[in-house]
C-alpha cells in the first residue's frame, strides 16, 4: 500500500473478532484462531512441545516487532512476490495482469526453480505455511454466504499458471478462522534456513522435516516455488536419504542460470536436517 | 481491555467512518483533481502514561499519528515499510514497528515512546547504558534500537522462544547471540551494533565474555 500497488478503497478491522485462541481439537489437534500473533504461536508451551517445526519456522522469519503484530492468517495471505513486483517501472504480471514478467531473464537467484510458469517465477517468502505444509495443517474459513469450510494447506496456495495474480485459492469476501493442526507426528522437528545473513532475511531455500527414528518422515521446502514445496512420493524414499528425497522432490525443477544452486543446496539442507535428527 | 460499553461505541464508529468513506468515494467521471475528502475518525490512545484524544485521517499510521499529530518526534521514520525498525514503539507491552500499524487501530491501546522511557535527568537505565558505551553514531536509529532492546529482555525474561534457541524448552538467557538475533529488526547503518549488544549485556546483567559465542 506504501508503495501504491494495491490501493484499496476500503479496509476492514477485523482485530477485536476474537479469533486469538489455540485450543485442543477433539481429534488431539489444536486449532489455532486466525488471529493468533506469530510470537504467541511461536511461544505456545503446547507448540514447542509437540509441533516444534512450526515454532523453529516462525522465528526464523522476519523479525521480533514483525512477528509482535504478525497474525496465523495474515502470515499466510503475505504476498508470493519478487522484487519487480514491488517496482511500478518494471512489468509483472502478478502486479498487473498481462504485463509481462521482468524476472524471467532478469535477476532471478532468490525465485523460483520449480512450479513456474512462463508468466512468473515469484516464490512464496513466508517460513509459518512451509511447516504447516510438513504438518498437514487444514485452513478454516467462512464465506460471505456464512458457509465454512477446511481447505488443505496443500491446495491453499497456488501455482502461477496462467494467473499468476491470485496467490491462493480463497474467494472473494472469503476470510480465514483458524488453522488447524492434526494429532502430533512425534520425531524430530527442524526448520533449516539458508539465507544472505543470519537472520531477518528471506529463505534461498528452507526445510522443514519431521523426521521418525526409523528414519522416515516428511519434509517441505520453501524459497524454491510459488507455495510451500512438497511431494508426498519424495518422502516416501527419506531412508535412502536427502539425494533420493531431492531427486523426487526437484524432478521437473525448471531453474534459471541464476538460482539452479538451490537444488544442490535443499539437498544439503535437507541432509543437515536429516542428520541433526539422527544425532537428536 | 476494552468494556462491552466502549467496543460497541467502537462499532458504531467503525460503521458510521464505513459511510463516510463510501460517501466520500467519487462518481466514475469525477475530475480526478478533485480529491475525495478523507474519512476522519475519532481514536483515543494512552501515550506514555496521558489519555490522548485525536480525529485522525483513517489512513494515519500510529508513527505519523506520533510525529505529525503529537509532536513526539523521538520516534524516527527511517524506511517506513518495516524493514529498519526506527519507527519502533513499545504497544501493550510489546515492541512493533510504528510505521506498519494504522492509529486507528490503536483505540484504546498503551503506547510507551522513547520519550516515555526517561528524560535527559532521569534516563531509563538502556539508555543510560547507550550513553555509557557509546551505541550510536548519528543517532538516528537509536530511539528504535533502545525501545526495542528494552522490549527484547522482557521478551527474554518472559521466555520468548528465538531462533538461536537450541532447546526449545528451555528458558532463553540474555546471552550476546541472543540479543543479537532479537535485535535483527532494528538496522543501525553507522555500525553501532557491538556498543549496543554491550549496552545490553550491562542491562541484562549478562557478563561481555559472551561476546562473538
Amino acid at each position: 500500500m506504501k508503495l501504491e500497488i494495491e490501493t484499496p478503497r476500503h479496509l476492514v478491522d477485523v482485530q477485536d473478532l476474537k479469533l486469538d485462541r489455540i485450543e485442543p481439537t477433539t481429534d488431539g489437534g489444536l486449532r489455532i484462531g486466525a488471529l493468533v500473533t506469530n510470537t504467541a504461536l511461536a511461544a505456545d508451551t503446547r507448540v514447542r512441545r509437540d509441533y516444534g517445526v512450526l515454532t523453529r519456522a516462525i522465528v526464523a522469519g522476519a523479525s521480533g516487532q514483525l512477528r509482535n503484530k504478525a497474525t496465523t492468517a495474515g502470515n499466510l495471505l503475505q504476498r508470493t512476490r519478487c522484487p519487480y513486483f514491488y517496482d511500478p517501472n518494471m512489468p509483472c504480471n502478478k502486479r498487473k495482469p498481462g504485463s509481462g514478467c521482468a524476472a524471467i531473464g532478469g535477476y532471478s537467484r532468490q525465485l523460483a526453480v520449480i512450479g513456474s510458469s512462463d508468466q512468473c517465477i515469484a516464490t512464496y517468502p513466508g517460513d509459518m505455511a512451509v511447516a504447516m505444509r510438513v504438518l498437514d495443517a487444514m485452513v478454516e474459513t467462512v464465506k460471505a454466504d456464512g458457509t465454512s469450510r477446511a481447505i488443505p494447506i496443500a491446495d491453499f496456495h497456488r501455482l502461477p499458471g496462467e494467473k499468476p495474480h491470485l496467490d491462493n485459492n480463497l474467494e472473494a469476501g472469503e476470510l480465514i478462522t483458524a488453522v488447524t493442526l492434526p494429532r502430533p507426528l512425534g520425531g524430530t522437528h527442524h526448520y533449516e534456513k539458508v539465507r544472505d545473513r543470519a537472520s531477518y532475511a528471506f529463505a534461498l531455500v528452507s526445510v522443514a522435516a519431521v523426521i521418525q527414528k526409523d528414519g522416515s518422515g516428511r519434509a517441505a521446502f520453501g524459497g524454491v516455488a510459488h507455495k510451500p514445496w512438497r511431494v508426498e512420493a519424495a518422502d516416501a524414499v527419506m531412508t535412502q536419504g536427502a539425494a533420493a528425497v531431492t531427486a523426487r522432490a526437484f524432478a521437473n525443477a525448471r531453474p534459471t542460470e541464476n538460482n539452479a544452486f538451490k537444488i544442490p543446496l535443499a539437498t544439503r539442507a535437507l541432509a543437515a536436517t536429516i542428520a541433526e535428527g539422527k544425532s537428536a | 481491555m476494552m468494556s462491552e460499553i466502549e467496543m460497541s461505541r467502537r462499532g458504531v464508529l467503525a460503521g458510521s467512518a464505513a459511510a463516510a468513506a463510501l460517501a466520500a468515494a467519487p462518481p466514475a467521471e469525477a475530475q480526478p483533481a478533485k480529491a475525495p475528502a478523507p474519512a476522519i475518525m475519532p481514536v483515543s490512545l494512552t501515550i506514555n502514561g496521558k489519555r490522548r484524544d485525536l480525529n485522525l485521517d483513517t489512513r494515519t499510521t500510529l508513527l505519523d499519528a506520533l510525529r505529525e499529530h503529537l509532536k513526539l518526534t523521538g520516534t524516527k521514520k527511517g524506511c517506513d515499510h518495516g524493514q529498519c525498525g526506527a519507527c519502533t514503539v513499545i504497544v501493550n507491552g510489546e515492541r512493533i514497528n510504528s510505521c506498519l500499524s494504522l492509529a486507528v487501530q490503536h483505540q484504546g491501546d498503551e503506547v510507551k515512546t522513547i520519550e516515555g522511557l526517561g528524560t535527559p535527568d532521569k534516563l531509563h537505565p538502556m539508555q543510560a547504558a547507550f550513553v555509557r558505551h557509546d551505541g550510536y553514531q548519528c543517532g538516528y536509529c537509536t530511539p528504535g534500537q533502545i525501545c526495542s532492546a528494552v522490549a527484547v529482555l522482557d521478551e527474554i525474561k518472559r521466555g520468548v522462544p528465538s531462533h538461536v534457541q537450541a532447546d526449545l524448552s528451555a528458558r532463553p538467557q540474555p546471552t550476546d547471540i541472543e540479543m543479537r538475533e532479537r535485535m535483527s529488526g532494528n538496522i543501525c547503518r553507522c555500525g553501532a551494533y557491538s556498543n549496543i549488544a554491550e549496552a545490553m549485556a550491562e542491562v541484562a546483567g549478562a557478563t561481555v565474555k559472551e561476546m562473538g559465542a
